[in-house]
């Protein structure tokens, strides 16, 4: 089904997409002409697949959860941000805060993401093909952030318990986050996640793994038993 | 919030449609800055000729020509709903005196090419009141206002200009603009309001004038200018953008052959020709991008 944005208010796409009948509708939809429209498919719930043919603005994908939404073109600031689960694919480039706070659910960038990739995720798990900018993973919580170029100043700062895999240079580590070693385990997760996002030629041995030192925070991983 | 917007072209092809492209993009960033909107538009130059523009207000443009006859003279005086256009061969010192003095105006910008709109109201109506889409050039820059730091006046409005051909718009805000203005004010910059973005305009002024380019004026900037931005600037033959190393405040670039568009947000440049070809860019923290000189 299509749903063109130069006929249709975004509200009532939304809308659309937010209150599918699983027994009568059909799964997959096309959005055509989003011209740079906020919150273009935010707050789906149901197990369906959304094409957007085209650049879109901010919080696309926004509290996702189920849904399998691939963008042909660049996102604005937050995409997928709290995402619960389901897949968010972005053929672009990503502006600012992909990921921001999100729960569950991956997120692939094809392009660059911009600074603050992943700020404060929760559990998401995100994979860049390109590059990050500043401050990505900051208070980051947990989930997997995977950046197959290079990360930009202050990596992780004041991290909590996110893994992040960084293949190419690193221009600095944010406070707390410090270089860890890679064991199998680790290496099996992120050969995993590359996996997923359909990046098998690429070696989890040619990422370096970062997290934090756990100095900043009150949490001790020798108590964890006690919580 | 605010909103940003920018385009300059690379060729001609479109020269005739740049007032048309710009309106576009102002009217798409009215959810950004619907208090007050304006525009600069660079058009050709005549040789000799200098263009002052100025916000008569309420006093009407009879009353305006005949104050300044015989005390300017003129080429041509041109009205745009209360704007005046006014075209002379004499020294701009002399005519700028003049104007400065004349009360209940307020000149918005001079220049060989330059031409500065702005009025308190919504992007649409003020588009609409200047007929912006039936201007031609060669660039121009716009600026819808959420007003933060200052008052919604003409004087509030963005673009700035502070030196011939000079023009600014902002998105963001300035922490240290009060003592840069009293360093500026003593080098001779005078300033109209208490607008933290009209310092940052002076700031580019003075540096221009000591022989600095625009692309290193703003590298200078990025050290002196304290607080969250993204600027877009034009001189007469030039165009950057550049964004504090925060970067809080959001661009996008999209270039073709044709030309180069930059605005806070995407659905201001989705009307564009060909633009879903073009390539597009975040400019990345505390890095300038010129073109032009």
């Amino acid at each position: 089904m299509k749903l063109d944005l130069r006929k249709l208010k975004l509200r009532k796409v939304n809308e659309t997409l937010q209150s599918i009948d699983q027994k009568r509708n059909n799964k997959s939809y096309t959005i055509l002409n989003p011209e740079g429209n906020h919150a273009i498919c935010a707050g789906l719930t149901d197990d369906i697949d959304v094409t957007v043919k085209g650049h879109v603005g901010y919080y696309c994908g926004g509290m996702n959860q189920n849904a399998n939404i691939t963008v042909e073109g660049n996102v604005g600031t937050g995409v997928a941000e709290n995402m619960m689960s389901g897949k968010i694919h972005v053929k672009g480039n990503a502006s600012q805060s992909a990921g921001a706070t999100a729960h569950g659910g991956f997120l692939v960038i094809d392009g660059d993401a911009s600074s603050r990739c992943g700020i404060s995720m929760k559990g998401i798990d995100i994979v860049v093909k390109g590059s990050v900018g500043h401050m990505s993973a900051f208070m980051a919580q947990s989930g997997n952030l995977v950046v197959c170029g290079d990360a930009g100043e202050a990596l992780g700062d004041s991290l909590y318990e996110t893994d992040i895999y960084i293949k190419g240079r690193v221009k600095s580590l944010g406070a707390d986050c410090i270089e860890k070693k890679m064991d199998n385990k680790h290496l099996k997760k992120l050969d995993k996640l590359l996996k997923k996002a359909k990046l098998d030629k690429l070696k989890s041995k040619d990422f370096k793994r970062y997290g934090s030192a756990r100095k900043l925070y009150n949490f001790k991983i020798d108590n964890v038993s006690n919580y | 919030m605010c909103g940003i917007v920018g385009i300059y072209l690379k060729s001609k092809k479109f020269e005739k449609d740049l007032g048309k492209m710009l309106s576009g993009m102002l009217i798409n960033m009215e959810s950004r800055g619907p208090d007050s909107a304006g525009f600069a538009i660079y058009k050709k130059e005549k040789k000799e000729e200098f263009k002052y523009s100025i916000c008569i207000n309420n006093l009407a443009f009879e009353k305006f020509k005949k104050g300044i006859t015989g005390k300017i003279k003129f080429t041509t005086i041109l009205k745009n709903s209360d704007h005046v256009i006014l075209s002379s061969k004499e020294k701009p010192k002399k005519v700028l005196d003049i104007l400065n003095e004349f009360k209940g105006v307020s000149l918005v910008g001079y220049g060989k090419s330059i031409e500065i709109f702005k009025q308190i109201g919504n992007p649409k109506d003020v588009v609409k009141k200047f007929n912006l889409e039936n201007f031609s050039g060669t660039h121009g820059i716009g600026h819808t206002r959420m007003a933060t730091e200052s008052a919604i006046t003409t004087d509030g409005s963005h673009p700035y200009s502070t030196g011939s051909d000079e023009c600014l718009v902002h998105n963001g805000s300035l922490s240290n603009h009060n003592n840069l203005r009293r360093n500026l004010t003593k080098k001779g910059i005078n300033f109209k309001s208490e607008n933290d973005t009209e310092v940052a305009a002076g700031y580019i002024s003075n540096h221009l004038s000591s022989k600095k380019n625009l692309k290193e004026t703003l590298m200078s900037g990025l050290g002196d200018l304290d607080g969250f931005y993204t600027f877009i600037t034009g001189t007469r033959k030039g165009f950057a953008i550049v964004r504090d190393e925060i970067a809080c405040k959001p661009a996008v670039v999209a270039e073709t052959k044709d030309y180069v568009a930059i605005a806070s947000e995407f659905q201001a440049m989705a009307h564009l020709p060909s633009v879903n070809m073009a390539k597009i860019f975040e400019p990345e923290p505390g890095v300038v991008y010129s073109w032009g000189n």
